[in-house]
């Protein structure tokens, strides 16, 4: 399984819980996780997704909840 | 501060201005609400661009909703009513701000001190070039670099010691601040600070594999690991805000309906006006913002400790062990034989530990090793030379001719089997016999020593309210309750196989209650299986030891068994800091939602309710981070 970390920059704690929440609905992400202290989000990928496809759909649906930025 | 909430600061002073110079401008009518309306766009214009953004995309229920409608109705009523009261509108959405960039700057700054805190990282490894030192990336630096560190700089690469003689303080991996003597052959482990001397070091391991870089990567992967009570925030959120908007519209209109109805005059303004207030109320960013960032200090304050949590669910669980369960060996005790007493002797003791360390010279067994320590210590020489003749009889020890004498020695079967008469031994432990040219000559007591923590150890689980601690070893019977009644430790199983380890603390698993937690604490050696096993498994002595990091979901950086019982406290005051915060943002909250319904709270209540009780949450969270004296 792939598992990649992401820098990301988000203001308020509950705009990263909804992140994790809106990345977790994309398919091929098998689980996200958004470390709101560290700044980072670590994506699982599911086996036949290739990150380079799935991450632009991750970043458009954290998009819609919040204003963070996820650095790919 | 960022550049964000660097603009974010001027608008709000811009905002500031600008309403002192309104409220002394002779303005009337339209006039005064365009001068009022500019204010409130420069203050809110993000908010209501945001506010907009979440309608078209059907994510409504949001802060940034929730405040444009708050505000946007203040100023509906300011002008229904006629009364040129815009001010409140633009209060409101002033200290929503004010609130939302010290939240921003607070949380920000707090983060990052504890990032700081827990920054082992090295800057610099100096390599010698044409004899001249040149700082170069501890990352780009290759196994087998000679690298020299002065006194006074961090080592920044695990390695073997080439030549210098110095004194490293391991503070920042053991949070013990023991300073350990170190000369040639020795390794060194990278996070230590060199004291004394220049100590030259031939790296074994890259940055990446490093002491420091595998410590750093755990903590800062351990608040990714979420514990329930953030699960259980990030679900009431979703809920929270939703309910609150549904109240707060239920609010606005039906008591207005319900007396139009009974034919009182409806109130809509009052009620309208009380809603908003319950808007202003509702974000749920004190709980959301203070339940992570306990756990994020408590993991620091404890990393500190050199505790090294790996997940905030893991520190969680700490919090609730009632059961803990010891692997003797390497825990309590030693984990390595020495040689404890000598009895009956008639020679001097140096002598006598001499003759049987020469003719064990040859074994392999721990007991060899032992007796030979024992002579380092006392400064014996052991000159291989004088010994010949050396036979081993399996199950029974050795015999040999040293300086020309016969040495035997072993177990009491051997001397059975020499007839020599010998005398017993009462002490635990094992017994090596040593007879000189057939005659008996005393015995050695050869032991696994008790640490010297240990009895207080258990003394404070004991007081942490431990409803039972238990040990668990492989050794014999007596020897193990031997040693659990000088320590304090009422059950005991011995010897048990690994296999059998498991299979008890499977058992204690299933007999304990829900809510009783199980701590494993091993040194990491042959026991995965139980330290996965158990609800919370702690690796003892984590420096260098790859596979207990690996098995063990706390790992204890110092060889000591006092650090559980200082574990379990850290995670009981973490645990601790985040019900204060939960009970408090809760009650806050509700009882100025229930003030606010009555009519009783007014704008500054819902303000404070907001602002107010997110700063003392995260300053009370931040409470975490200190372990020193817990």
């Amino acid at each position: 399984m792939m598992k990649k970390t992401y820098k990301i920059d988000v203001d308020c704690a509950n705009c990263a819980n909804l992140m994790e929440a809106a990345a977790n609905k994309v398919a091929g992400v098998e689980k996200a996780t958004v470390n709101f202290m560290m700044q980072k989000m670590i994506v699982e990928f599911a086996p036949d997704a290739a990150p380079e496809a799935v991450m632009p759909e991750v970043v458009k649906a954290c998009k819609i909840v919040d204003d963070g930025e996820i650095f790919l | 501060m960022n550049e964000k909430q660097r603009k974010v600061l001027y608008r709000i002073v811009a905002a500031v201005v600008a309403l002192v110079f309104l409220q002394f401008a002779e303005l009337g009518g339209a006039g005064k609400l365009a001068g009022y309306l500019a204010v409130y766009l420069l203050i809110g214009y993000d908010i209501l661009y945001r506010a907009g953004k979440g309608i078209i995309r059907r994510q409504v229920f949001d802060e940034n909703f929730l405040m444009a409608v708050a505000t946007v109705g203040a100023f509906a009523l300011a002008i229904y009513e006629a009364s040129g009261d815009y001010l409140e509108g633009i209060a409101v959405m002033l200290f929503y701000q004010i609130g939302e960039l010290f939240q921003s700057y607070a949380v920000g700054k707090s983060r990052r001190d504890i990032c700081e805190l827990m920054n082992l990282r090295p800057d610099y490894a100096n390599i010698e070039i044409d004899g001249k030192l040149q700082q170069a990336d501890p990352e780009e630096i290759a196994i087998g670099t000679e690298i020299v560190v002065q006194p006074g700089e961090k080592v920044p690469l695990d390695g073997v010691v080439i030549s210098g003689v110095s004194t490293v303080d391991t503070s920042a991996l053991t949070g013990e601040s023991v300073p350990v003597d170190v000369k040639e052959n020795q390794t060194v482990a990278s996070g230590c600070i060199n004291l004394t001397g220049v100590l030259h070091i031939r790296t074994t391991k890259e940055f990446g594999d490093s002491t420091v870089a595998k410590i750093m990567e755990l903590v800062e992967n351990a608040s990714s690991q979420k514990s329930k009570s953030e699960e259980f925030i990030a679900k009431f959120a979703r809920v929270y805000t939703p309910f609150v908007c549904y109240s707060a519209l239920a609010l606005a209109v039906l008591p207005p309906l319900v007396n139009y109805a009974i034919g009182n005059v409806p109130g809509w303004n009052t009620w309208f006006y009380r809603a908003l207030i319950f808007l202003v109320i509702s974000c749920p960013c004190a709980l959301v913002i203070s339940i992570p960032l306990s756990f994020f200090a408590g993991l620091g304050g404890a990393s500190r400790a050199g505790v090294i949590i790996k997940g905030s669910n893991y520190l969680e669980t700490l919090a609730k062990v009632k059961y803990v369960v010891f692997d003797k060996t390497g825990t309590l005790t030693h984990g390595n034989f020495e040689v404890e007493a000598v009895h009956h002797n008639e020679m001097p003791e140096e002598q006598f530990l001499n003759y049987a360390a020469l003719a064990e010279c040859a074994s392999s067994h721990p007991i060899s090793k032992s007796l030979q320590r024992a002579c380092d210590a006392k400064g014996v020489q052991l000159d291989r030379q004088r010994v010949s003749n050396i036979e081993e009889i399996s199950g029974h020890g050795i015999t040999a001719t040293v300086d020309g004498r016969a040495v035997a020695i072993g177990n009491s079967r051997l001397m059975d089997k020499m007839d020599i008469p010998f005398k017993e031994c009462h002490s635990l432990g094992t017994i090596v016999h040593v007879a000189l040219d057939k005659l008996y000559a005393g015995h050695i007591v050869i032991a696994d020593k008790i640490k010297a923590q240990a009895k207080a150890a258990i003394a404070e689980l004991k007081a942490l309210g431990m409803k039972e601690i238990v040990m668990l070893t492989g050794d014999m019977q007596p020897v193990a309750a031997g040693v659990a009644e000088e320590i304090g430790i009422e059950k005991v199983y011995s010897q048990l196989l690994p296999g059998d380890k498991v299979a008890k603390v499977e058992e204690m698993l299933n007999s304990k209650g829900t809510d009783e937690k199980l701590a494993f604490v091993g040194d990491g050696t042959n026991d995965a299986p139980v330290l996965t096993r158990a609800d919370v498994g702690i690796a003892m002595g984590g420096i260098g030891s790859d596979a207990a990091i690996e098995a063990a979901d706390v790992v204890l950086m110092e060889d000591n068994p006092l650090q559980v019982a200082k574990a379990i406290r850290i995670a009981k005051k973490c645990l601790g800091i985040v019900y204060q915060n939960i009970v408090f943002s809760l009650v806050i909250k509700f009882s100025c939602l229930a003030l606010g319904a009555v009519g009783i709270a007014n704008m500054w209540f819902a303000i404070f309710a907001d602002v107010g009780v997110m700063v003392l949450a995260v300053l009370n969270a931040i409470r975490a981070l200190q372990v020193e004296n817990v």
